[in-house]
């Protein structure tokens, strides 16, 4: 093992800097360490003005995600001993504008996110007093991959399709939008397919696949726009075969 | 100065804040609701809540059982009228978090799944398998998108909150992407930032868990309550100190000793049994388990590893099917944490702090001393959890307290007027302090992260899981140099845009504050009751303590600490009795 490692970590101090510039740091190398764990080695002890984001450390709040030698990654889950020898190449994600240093601009998802109306839709609600609706482990079973997306941007990072397309409502807010429409509890499908199959819905997915590899909950967002894809074939064959069928 | 205006603002993200700000948009859809978060509301630290949310729900249970297990898991240091209302209202707040698409794990008929968890002696927690608190985060915040009075400033911090004439009139913030100082001014203000576990340097908490609103409440006048009862959790992973939930136990895990004995039965927690009994053994609270590792350590009869002293957390005999469907995260957590499968090998696991009891004193309206000011969730200390919180209260918590908050900030703010024209004033000196004392202030020679090391050092070795005397005077000591060698902190970076030195450093500050209350309220308690244990006062005092903590912001540097009786209903002081 060695004893320390390299880090080439891109800086972008737009009040300094006209365009990104790589910095190169020396840190230990300990096996338990993961790269967020080197980055906070250097905020630390060698340089107070790095800048990125972190913070629940275990994998599930979704604020580390950076391109790790070129792959999108959450860097609280990546080993530094899977990087050896070095030098470890860390920069912002892409496809996103950089505030600062690994800093990158997520509103345009947020904005996207709710535009998929993320919440159950119904047009009536059983009263509280009424209990729970019901819902088998099998029913829960059907959206519940979906439910897992912790917002982390890998996907939007790995699509090359967000990449050219920026109005590309991408792949994190569609596996959310199947989440719903998978809920036994939810009546918000037709709603989403609205939003959804405008040009900048699911048809901007060439299915690339990306998305899917590179999520690390395994919510499989390319699997969800496929299913997508045939529901809204079968919603607009339906609309021209049965136009009296009043939707 | 910028200046932004709403009626009722929202400091803090988290599960609390945002059922707080469902509650308000429900009860009066006139009112604009801000929601100020210093991340992102999904990052906030709800979302590493595992196990699970309690509430009744079986035919066999009641209400006054979940009341007794939190009263006397709190160690009677609980406000009984407080925790009557958390009960009876708890079931119906976990219900409308079904309406709103929280994936609860289910039975095969389709209705709500419960499981056992610790120190409840019916089963009554609630799950989404094990990241419950991802599942509700994450409905409660897609569930805030629906409504258009509730607005969000996403990446602010805030760093002072503002009185005027006698009441919180708003507060002040920095926005991260552009250094730009902003005064809010607001009819009411809820605090719903959390707790503050990196005062210590092993925890569950997540790197934002600064203690930030318990901070800006003790400096604007509002007692911290309780603040010297600090949960450590007994089963973190050693290194990362990552939460291995409660639920592995309630499945049925087991925690051996080095000679792979269940140690816990030396310990007045019960007799071990093959399959998990409610209220014994692992199942007992966490203050009692992880005052039995320490005694264990004590004993010789730990595993000792380059990260401390650990035990171990056997989960192997339930199968790889019961892991997988009940135990996912664990799975991958020491999978990708650990580099171990705990179906097939054993988990170190040693405490960890986890869980600060005390906060910022409420009623049980959420309603904090100063008049617009409410708070709720960890940040508050409504006394429901006592000297020591139950495993799965805490997501009830937040939200039927949450709610609360919510709907009493409502109902205050539609009567009263907008704040006065002299908030301003305030809001102008703080943006003046920012920048002479951080962002345009040369020099100085202290560290962050060295200052920051050293006050965790100091609190872990004087406030630890047992506690004295001479320990904790030379923690306060620490606490109070530290507190003057922050005047001279070091800033490499004093750039507008996303710095995050600067929060870094604002949050040591605050931590500082925390730390400093925690300290002199640990000191004044001479007893010992739940978390909080006195090797030179072991006994419990109800006659001289049966009462709570207020510390008090002074100018000297160590707050003033007054005492408020508990509010007892119906369940006079008694034994704790497990096993």
């Amino acid at each position: 093992m060695p004893e320390t490692i390299t880090l080439e970590v891109q800086r972008y101090r737009p009040e300094d800097e006209a365009e990104p510039v790589f910095e190169r740091f020396d840190v230990p190398f300990r096996a338990d360490w993961m790269v967020l764990d080197a980055l906070n080695y250097i905020k630390d002890n060698l340089d107070g003005t790095l800048s990125y984001r972190w913070a629940c450390r275990m994998g599930v709040c979704g604020s580390c995600g950076m391109m790790v030698n070129g792959q999108p990654l959450l860097t609280c889950a990546t080993y530094l001993e899977r990087l050896l020898p070095g030098p470890i190449r860390v920069e912002p994600l892409k496809g996103f504008p950089v505030i600062r240093d690994l800093v990158g601009d997520i509103t345009d998802f947020l904005e996207k996110l709710s535009r998929v109306k993320p919440w159950i839709v119904r047009e009536e609600e059983k009263p509280l007093a009424e209990g729970e609706y019901l819902q088998t482990p099998e029913q829960l079973a059907d959206y519940e991959q979906y439910s897992m997306c912790i917002n982390c941007m890998l996907c939007y990072a790995a699509c090359p399709i967000y990449e050219l397309e920026p109005d590309f409502i991408g792949p994190a807010a569609i596996a959310i939008a199947q989440r719903y429409n998978l809920d036994s509890r939810d009546e918000g499908v037709q709603e989403r397919l609205d939003v959804l199959s405008q040009h900048d819905g699911i048809w901007a997915c060439t299915f690339v696949g990306e998305c899917s590899v590179v999520c690390p909950k395994n919510v499989d967002p390319a699997g969800a726009i496929q299913r997508y894809k045939v529901a809204a074939t079968a919603d607009w064959f339906k609309s021209v075969l049965t136009p009296w069928a009043n939707r | 100065m910028d200046t932004v205006a709403h009626d009722i603002l929202l400091i803090g993200g988290g599960g609390a804040g945002l059922r707080a700000a469902i509650a308000v948009a429900e009860a009066n859809p006139q009112l604009k609701v801000a929601v100020v978060s210093k991340v992102y509301p999904m990052r906030s630290h709800t979302v590493s809540a595992e196990g699970g949310a309690a509430a009744v729900v079986k035919p066999e249970d009641s209400l006054e059982a979940h009341a007794y297990d939190t009263i006397s898991g709190g160690d009677w240091l609980v406000d009984q009228d407080a925790v009557e209302a958390f009960v009876r209202e708890a079931p119906e707040e976990l219900l409308r978090l079904e309406r709103w698409g929280c994936p609860w794990s289910r039975q095969p008929d389709g209705r709500i799944a419960v499981r056992p968890f610790g120190g409840m002696k019916i089963q009554r927690t609630w799950f989404a398998a094990d990241k419950t608190g991802f599942h509700m985060l994450h409905a409660l915040f897609q569930t805030t998108l629906k409504y258009p009075p509730i607005v969000r400033h996403d990446e602010w911090f805030v760093t002072r909150l503002l009185v005027d004439e006698g009441r919180c009139t708003g507060a002040v913030a920095v926005e991260l992407a552009t250094g730009k100082i902003f005064a809010i001014l607001a009819k009411a203000v809820i605090l719903c930032t959390g707790g503050g576990g990196k005062v210590f340097p092993f925890t569950t908490n997540a790197n934002i868990k600064t203690g930030d609103g318990m901070a800006l409440a003790y400096r604007a006048g509002v007692p911290l309550k309780d603040m010297e009862f600090i949960q450590y959790h007994p089963t973190g992973l050693p290194f990362t100190g990552i939460l291995i939930t409660e639920a592995t136990r309630a499945e049925g895990g087991w925690l051996l000793n080095k000679d792979g004995y269940r140690y816990l039965q030396d310990y007045d927690l019960g007799e071990p049994q093959p399959e998990p009994v409610l209220r014994s053994m692992e199942l007992g609270p966490r203050d009692r388990l992880s005052q039995a590792f320490v005694k264990e350590v004590a004993k010789g009869r730990t595993i000792e590893t380059e990260y401390g002293h650990v035990v171990h957390l056997d989960i192997r005999h339930l199968g790889e099917k019961i892991i997988s469907t009940k135990l996912p995260f664990v799975r991958e957590l020491c999978l990708k944490y650990q580099k171990l499968d705990p179906v097939e090998e054993m988990i170190p696991v040693r405490p960890v702090i986890h869980y600060m009891m005390g906060g910022v004193h409420t009623d049980i309206r959420g309603e904090t001393p100063l008049p617009g000011l409410y708070a709720a969730g960890e940040v508050a200390c409504v006394s429901i959890n006592g000297a020591n919180r139950l495993g799965s209260n805490s997501l009830t918590e937040l939200l039927v307290f949450g709610a609360r908050a919510g709907a009493a900030a409502a109902e205050y703010a539609a009567s009263q007027a907008d704040p006065p024209a002299s908030t301003l004033n305030q809001a102008l000196d703080e943006e003046q302090r920012l920048q002479n004392r951080f962002l345009e202030k040369t020099g100085g020679v202290e560290r962050i992260s060295t200052l920051r090391t050293e006050m965790q050092e100091a609190m872990e070795d004087g406030a630890g899981i047992y506690r004295d005397e001479a320990g904790l005077s030379a923690a306060a000591e620490k606490i109070q140099e530290l507190q003057a060698r922050f005047q001279d902190v070091a800033l490499d970076d004093h750039s507008l845009t996303f710095n995050t030195e600067l929060i870094a450093c604002l949050e040591l500050a605050n931590m500082l504050d925390v730390a400093e209350s925690l300290i002199h309220s640990a000191l004044a308690r001479k007893e010992s009751r739940g978390a909080h244990q006195r090797t030179d006062y072991p006994e419990r005092d109800d006659d001289g303590y049966l009462s709570h903590s207020q510390a008090y912001w002074t100018e000297n540097g160590s707050p003033r600490i007054e005492y408020l009786p508990v509010t007892i209903t119906q369940w006079p002081p008694g034994e704790r009795v497990y096993g």
